[in-house]
């Protein structure tokens, strides 16, 4: 039991490093680990200092992506076994700044994810005494996938339009404003639309498809860009076409 | 920030893309390969007269039309992609060329 | 302790870094056969327009060796056009019947159904 794996770790530390730059390890292997562990390793035993973000351990808060060998993963959902007889290489996500080693500076994702107002509006609210938004099951269906979101940042990773164009609203600040919008409770896709079909919204989109691919919670964010485009399209006519329609 | 007016591009892109994946193939399958082997004749008279039908003409105008916009749309932002920038130059050459194949396509349906 | 983010700008040639980029980038680039193909058509638009003389000299341009080449190629870009657009398709569009949607499978093989008898009605009307 004394098989070991390398792991390169970016690392970047802003008071003495001008760049980033790899430096290596060896954790001891184990069939049920993953990066994340590994990465625990090097922390406890090997090297205080290197930093990584990481809450949950079970694929839940979403604090934990990392590039691993090039592919955005979660650390805690990306097994050792699966890189056995190689090289692990661990790096920030791509397309963001580097805060210090493998935690990112995320600002502009916060910013982005709240200009889509990623909750119900609604126009009047109910009196209580009304009772209870009823929704059925097929409502339900209609978003639940995009409400899986965890908000992890893979898919910006996986986003080369993100990477050319840093004012994209990107993957899952799109899916998730096509989820409040589906919700049958809510009625703020009008205003959502200043952002969502913004020429920074869905039509910066060129339908990669990378976002949805490496999604580890199943969410489909290509298809709810697509699905935004055809329907602000339809709405963009339908305001051209009725008088008083433009606002 | 403001509701864009790009659908005005991305309607005929997507329509024309639908178009293209259903027509291309068979058309490039007749003039490419069935004409040359001598399976399909497209003899003067009767292209003519398909062209010179009002519908005849609506369709052979959406069949080149759609696609070229589709494929002007879609060069643009892979000129972007590789990283030619997606300023004015490149959306001249693109949408320019889309452009001057509607028109001519247009004038010559229209003379026919 | 200083705040200084580096930022690691995406390379130029992001898109051979994985299979997936090259495949999206050879679909978009399925364009350029497309406009290509559409330049031939017209250029068969305006030879119709001119005359039958005209128009045989067209005919024999797209049946010389290198007219067949370059419609080959353009051939081979558009099914692969085809392909790609109508594997996505469902994701744009999807289809829900009584509150379930319906497979993209199956909105997959409608679209293959539909290409097939459209191109069946081409060649018949071709004269095939
Ligand atoms: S859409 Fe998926 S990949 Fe993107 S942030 Fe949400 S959970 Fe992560
Ligand atoms: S640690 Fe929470 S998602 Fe990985």
């Amino acid at each position: 039991m004394n098989e070991t794996i390398a792991l390169e770790v970016l690392r970047y530390n802003p008071d003495t490093d001008r760049e980033p730059h790899f430096q290596r390890y060896a954790v001891p292997y184990r069939d049920e680990w993953v990066v994340l562990d590994a990465l625990t390793h090097i922390k406890d035993q090997l090297d205080a200092t290197l930093c990584f973000r990481w809450s949950c351990h079970m694929a839940v808060c979403g604090s934990c992506g990392v590039m691993i060998n090039g592919e955005p993963k979660l650390g805690c959902h990306a097994f050792l076994r699966d890189y056995r007889n190689g090289v692990v290489r661990v790096e920030p996500l791509d397309h963001f700044p580097i805060e210090r080693d493998l935690v990112i500076v995320m600002d502009d994702f916060m910013a982005k994810l709240s200009s889509v107002e990623p909750y119900l509006l609604v126009d009047a609210a109910k009196p209580l005494g009304e009772g209870e938004h009823l929704q059925t099951p097929a409502e339900l269906n209609l978003f639940k996938q995009y409400a899986q979101c965890i908000n992890c940042l893979l898919c910006y990773a996986a986003c080369p339009q993100y990477g050319l164009n840093e004012g994209f609203v990107g993957p899952a600040a799109l899916a998730l404003a096509h989820r409040y919008n589906l919700d049958s409770r809510d009625t703020g896709k009008d205003r959502r639309a200043e952002v969502v079909a913004s020429n920074e919204g869905v039509w910066e989109c060129s339908f990669v498809g990378a976002c949805s691919a490496v999604c580890p919670k199943g969410v489909d964010p290509a298809a709810a860009i697509q699905q935004t485009k055809v329907s602000a399209s339809l709405d963009w006519f339908k305001a051209f076409l009725l008088p008083g329609g433009r606002k | 920030m403001a509701k864009s007016n790009k659908p005005l591009l991305w309607l005929p892109f997507a329509s024309g893309g639908l178009v293209a994946a259903f027509i291309l193939p068979v058309l490039i399958l007749i003039t490419g390969l069935l004409v040359p082997l001598g399976v399909v004749h497209l003899p003067y008279e009767r292209m003519f007269a398909f062209a010179h039908n009002p519908l005849g003409k609506l369709v052979l105008f959406g069949v080149v039309a759609l696609p070229a916009w589709h494929a002007a749309h879609r060069l643009r932002m892979t000129a972007h992609d590789l990283g030619l920038g997606g300023g004015l130059a490149v959306r001249l050459i693109c949408y320019g060329a889309a452009w001057l194949m509607i028109a001519i396509s247009a004038a010559a349906l229209l003379v026919i | 302790m200083s705040r200084r983010p580096y930022l690691r700008k995406i390379e130029r040639h992001w898109w051979l870094r994985h299979r997936r980029y090259v495949v999206y980038m050879v679909r978009e680039l399925t364009s350029l056969f497309v406009a290509l193909y559409c330049a031939l058509l017209v250029d068969g638009l305006v030879r119709l327009a001119q005359g039958q003389a005209a128009w045989e000299g067209f005919v024999a341009a797209i049946s010389s060796p290198l007219g067949v080449l370059f419609q080959l190629l353009c051939l081979v870009f558009a099914t692969f056009h085809s392909i790609t657009w109508f594997a996505v398709t469902p994701k744009a569009m999807p289809v829900m019947v009584k509150g379930e949607a319906v497979p993209p499978w199956t909105i997959v093989t409608a679209h293959y159904a539909v290409w097939a008898a459209l191109s069946l009605l081409v060649l018949v009307a071709a004269g095939v």
